[in-house]
C-alpha cells in the first residue's frame, strides 16, 4: 500500500505540503559555538606541543655541546662547577631513591586504606576518613616539606638512632614525606578499582564461606589489579615530578648514592634550584635545565600513559 | 524412658557431639585459625589507616604548634622584611596569591568548561583526534608542576609570548597547570546529566547549544564548581612552577597583575622563610603554613560542602 509511507499520508490527509526534516536555517551560530569549544580542547594539545617544543630545542643546543652518552651515563654531576660535568645519573638515582622510600611508605598505607574503606568501613566511617584523605591530596606540598624537614627529620633520627644521620637534610625523610603525599592518590584510585568490581563476586564468595579477608585478598584484590597497578604508577609518576619536598628536605648535593640519611640532589630539585637563580638565556647552564627537564617529562609520561592504559582497562571490563 | 528431663538432656547432648565432630573433622580447626588471621589482617589495615591519618594531623599540628607565637592579625597586615622576623607579615604575598588566583579562575572556568563540553557533547569518540585530545587531557593532568614552570619560562616569560616576569605569566602557568583538572572535573558533572534531558529539549525543538545553555548547564553547575574549586585551591598552594616564572623573594611592597617590578605568592614567600637558618623565620614559615592551610581548607570544605548539597541524583 501506498499508504505506509508517513509523507505520503500526511500529503493525502492535508493541506500541508511535505515537510523536511532538514533545519530551515543553516545556524552559523551553532557551527561557530562547535568551532569555540573545539578550539577550548585543541588549546591542551597546545600546550603539550608548546611542553615538547621549550623543553627540545634549548635541550638540543645542549646536546650540542654535550654527548648524550656523557649525559645519560656519566656518574659526575657539577654544571654549574668549572669545569663543568654533566653526568645525570647521581641526580636520577636520587629521584628513583626518595622515590623508592615513597612507595615502601604510600604503598601499604594506600592499598591498606583502599581495601579498608572498599570492604570494611561502613558508609558512615567512610564519609569522615575520605575527605581527610582529600585534605592530604590537597595539601600545598610546601607545607609537607616544612613538616619534613622540622618534624619527620627529627622523629626518625630519634625512631632509627643506629642510622647515620647527618646535617638536616636526608633522602629517605623526604621519601617518607613524598610517600605521604602520594597515599591519597593510591587510596582513592584503588578503591575505586575495588568498588568496581561487581557485587555478585562478592556475595559468592561469602557464600562459599570466604572469611572477609579472604575475599578482599584473594578475590577483590586480583580483580581489582589493573586498577591498583594503575594508581601506584601514577602514584610513581607524581612521587617523581615532586619539588618541593625534595627542595626543603633532600638538599642540594649531587651525590651517588643509594642511603637514606645522606643528603642528595633530584631532578626535580636541581631544576627548582638553579632556575630561581638569575642565569643568562642562551648559557650552558641554563640550556642544563631544559636537558633535565626533557628526561623528567619523558619518564613521566612513559608512566602516564601506562596509567591511562590501565585505568581504562577495569573500567571497561566493570563499568 | 519418657522422661521429659532426660530426654532434653539426650537432645543437648547429641547437639554438642554432633558440633564437635563437624569441628574436628569437616572444618578441620581450620576456622579458629582463619578467623586470627582475619584479626590480624584487619588490624593491619587500622593500622595504615590510622598512619596516614596521623600524618595528617601531625602536620597541621606541628605547623600551628611552631607558628602559634604569630598567629596573630600582624601576619597579614604587616609586610615583607629581609630584617626583622619577628615582626614581618605576609601581605604582599596575600595580594600576589590573590591576584594570581583572581587570574587563573577568569582563565580557567571559560577555557575548562568550554574544552569538557566539546569532549563530552559535540566530540565523535571514533574520530583520532579527539580521543587523541583525551588522553592528552588525561596526560597533561599528572606532567609534573615544575614542567609547567619550565613551559612557563620558556614560552610565557621568555620566547614566543615573552611576556617577562611578570605576575599575569605567573597566572598564565598555574592556568595551564590546573586546566587538565578542571576539565576532567567538568566531563564527569556533564557525563552525570542524563541523556534524557537532553532528549527532552532536543525533541521540543531546541538547537543543540539551546539544550545545552538552558539544560545540561545548569544542572552541572554543581559539579563543575566544585572541580573549579578544587582545582583553584590546587594552584594558590603551588610553589613549584612559580619559582622558575619570577615570583622573587623579598617583595616589600604590593605587586600589581601587569608590573613587571616583581611579584611573589604566599606559599612561594613561606618555602623562602622555611629555608632561612635563623628559627624567626621558620616560626614565620609555619605561621604563613597555618594561613594557607586555612584558606585551603575552607576552600576544600565548601567545595564538599557544594558537592553534598546539590548533587542531583537522576
Amino acid at each position: 500500500m501506498e499508504a505506509a509511507s508517513p509523507t505520503a499520508a500526511a500529503s493525502t490527509g492535508g493541506a500541508l505540503p511535505p515537510r523536511s526534516l532538514e533545519a530551515s536555517s543553516p545556524r552559523y551560530g551553532e557551527k561557530a559555538i562547535h568551532g569555540l569549544l573545539a578550539l577550548c580542547a585543541a588549546l591542551s594539545v597546545v600546550t603539550t606541543t608548546a611542553i615538547v617544543f621549550s623543553l627540545v630545542e634549548p635541550a638540543l643546543g645542549f646536546f650540542g655541546e654535550v654527548p648524550i652518552a656523557d649525559f645519560l651515563f656519566g656518574v659526575e654531576w657539577a654544571p654549574t662547577f668549572s669545569p663543568a660535568t654533566f653526568g645525570v645519573l647521581p641526580i636520577v638515582v636520587a629521584t628513583l631513591m626518595v622515590t623508592f622510600w615513597g612507595l615502601l611508605v604510600a604503598i601499604p598505607m594506600g592499598l591498606g586504606a583502599a581495601i579498608y574503606l572498599s570492604e570494611y568501613a561502613s558508609p558512615r566511617v567512610r564519609k569522615t576518613i575520605k575527605p581527610a584523605l582529600e585534605i592530604l591530596a590537597g595539601m600545598p606540598t610546601v607545607a609537607i616539606g616544612f613538616f619534613a624537614l622540622y618534624f619527620l627529620r627529627p622523629l626518625l633520627e630519634d625512631l632509627l638512632p643506629f642510622l647515620p644521620w647527618s646535617g638536616p637534610f636526608s633522602a629517605g625523610v623526604a621519601g617518607v614525606a613524598v610517600g605521604l603525599m602520594v597515599v591519597p592518590i593510591v587510596a582513592s584510585i584503588s578503591q575505586d578499582a575495588m568498588s568496581a568490581v561487581p557485587s555478585g563476586l562478592r556475595e559468592a564468595a561469602y557464600g562459599l564461606g570466604a572469611t572477609r579477608m579472604r575475599v578482599a585478598t584473594r578475590v577483590i584484590f586480583p580483580a581489582a589489579l589493573s586498577g591498583i597497578v594503575a594508581s601506584i604508577v601514577l602514584a610513581t609518576s607524581r612521587a617523581i615530578g615532586e619539588t618541593m619536598i625534595v627542595l626543603l628536605a633532600a638538599g642540594a648535593s649531587p651525590n651517588l648514592t643509594a642511603s637514606f640519611t645522606e643528603s642528595v640532589q633530584t631532578m626535580t630539585a636541581f631544576i627548582g634550584q638553579t632556575a630561581t637563580g638569575d642565569i643568562a638565556t642562551g648559557t650552558i647552564t641554563y640550556d642544563t635545565i631544559f636537558a633535565v627537564g626533557l628526561l623528567l617529562f619523558v619518564m613521566t609520561l612513559l608512566l602516564n600513559l601506562v596509567s591511562i592504559r590501565l585505568v581504562r582497562k577495569y573500567r571497561e571490563v566493570y563499568d | 524412658m519418657s522422661d521429659p528431663i532426660r530426654s532434653a538432656e539426650r537432645t543437648r547432648l547429641a547437639t554438642a557431639g554432633a558440633r564437635s565432630v563437624t569441628e574436628a573433622t569437616v572444618l578441620g580447626g581450620q576456622p579458629t585459625r582463619d578467623v586470627l588471621k582475619g584479626r590480624v589482617f584487619f588490624a593491619f589495615l587500622l593500622l595504615m589507616v590510622g598512619l596516614a591519618l596521623l600524618g595528617l594531623a601531625a602536620l597541621i599540628v606541628d605547623a600551628v604548634i611552631d607558628g602559634s607565637s604569630r598567629l596573630d592579625t600582624s601576619l597579614i597586615t604587616e609586610s615583607t622584611s629581609r630584617i626583622s622576623p619577628e615582626t614581618a607579615g605576609y601581605a604582599n604575598a596575600i595580594l600576589g596569591t590573590v591576584y594570581l588566583i583572581g587570574a587563573v579562575i577568569l582563565m580557567v572556568v571559560p577555557l575548562g568548561v568550554g574544552a569538557a563540553l566539546y569532549l563530552e557533547e559535540y566530540a565523535d569518540r571514533d574520530r583520532w583526534w579527539n580521543r587523541v585530545v583525551e588522553v592528552n587531557v588525561q596526560n597533561l593532568a599528572a606532567v609534573p608542576s615544575i614542567v609547567y614552570g619550565i613551559l612557563g619560562l620558556a614560552f610565557i616569560v621568555r620566547g614566543p609570548i615573552d611576556l617577562g616576569f611578570i605576575l599575569f605569566a605567573g597566572a598564565i602557568t598555574l592556568s595551564l597547570l590546573v586546566l587538565p583538572t578542571v576539565i576532567i572535573a567538568g566531563r564527569e558533572a556533564i557525563r552525570a546529566v542524563p541523556p534524557s534531558i537532553r532528549e527532552g529539549s532536543l525533541a521540543l525543538g531546541a538547537t543543540k547549544w539551546q539544550t545545552i545553555r538552558r539544560q545540561v548547564l545548569p544542572a552541572a553547575i554543581p559539579g563543575i564548581a566544585t572541580g573549579v574549586i578544587l582545582a583553584v585551591s590546587r594552584a594558590a598552594g603551588e610553589t613549584a612552577p612559580l619559582l622558575l616564572v619570577g615570583a622573587t623573594t623579598f617583595v616589600t611592597f604590593n605587586p600589581t597583575v601587569f608590573g613587571d617590578n616583581g611579584y611573589t605568592a604566599l606559599p612561594v614567600l613561606i618555602f623562602n622563610n622555611a629555608k632561612q637558618a635563623q628559627p624567626e623565620f621558620q616560626v614565620l614559615a609555619a605561621a604563613g603554613i597555618v594561613l594557607m592551610l586555612v584558606v585551603i581548607l575552607v576552600m576544600n570544605s565548601f567545595a564538599i560542602w557544594l558537592r553534598n548539597r546539590y548533587e542531583q541524583r537522576w
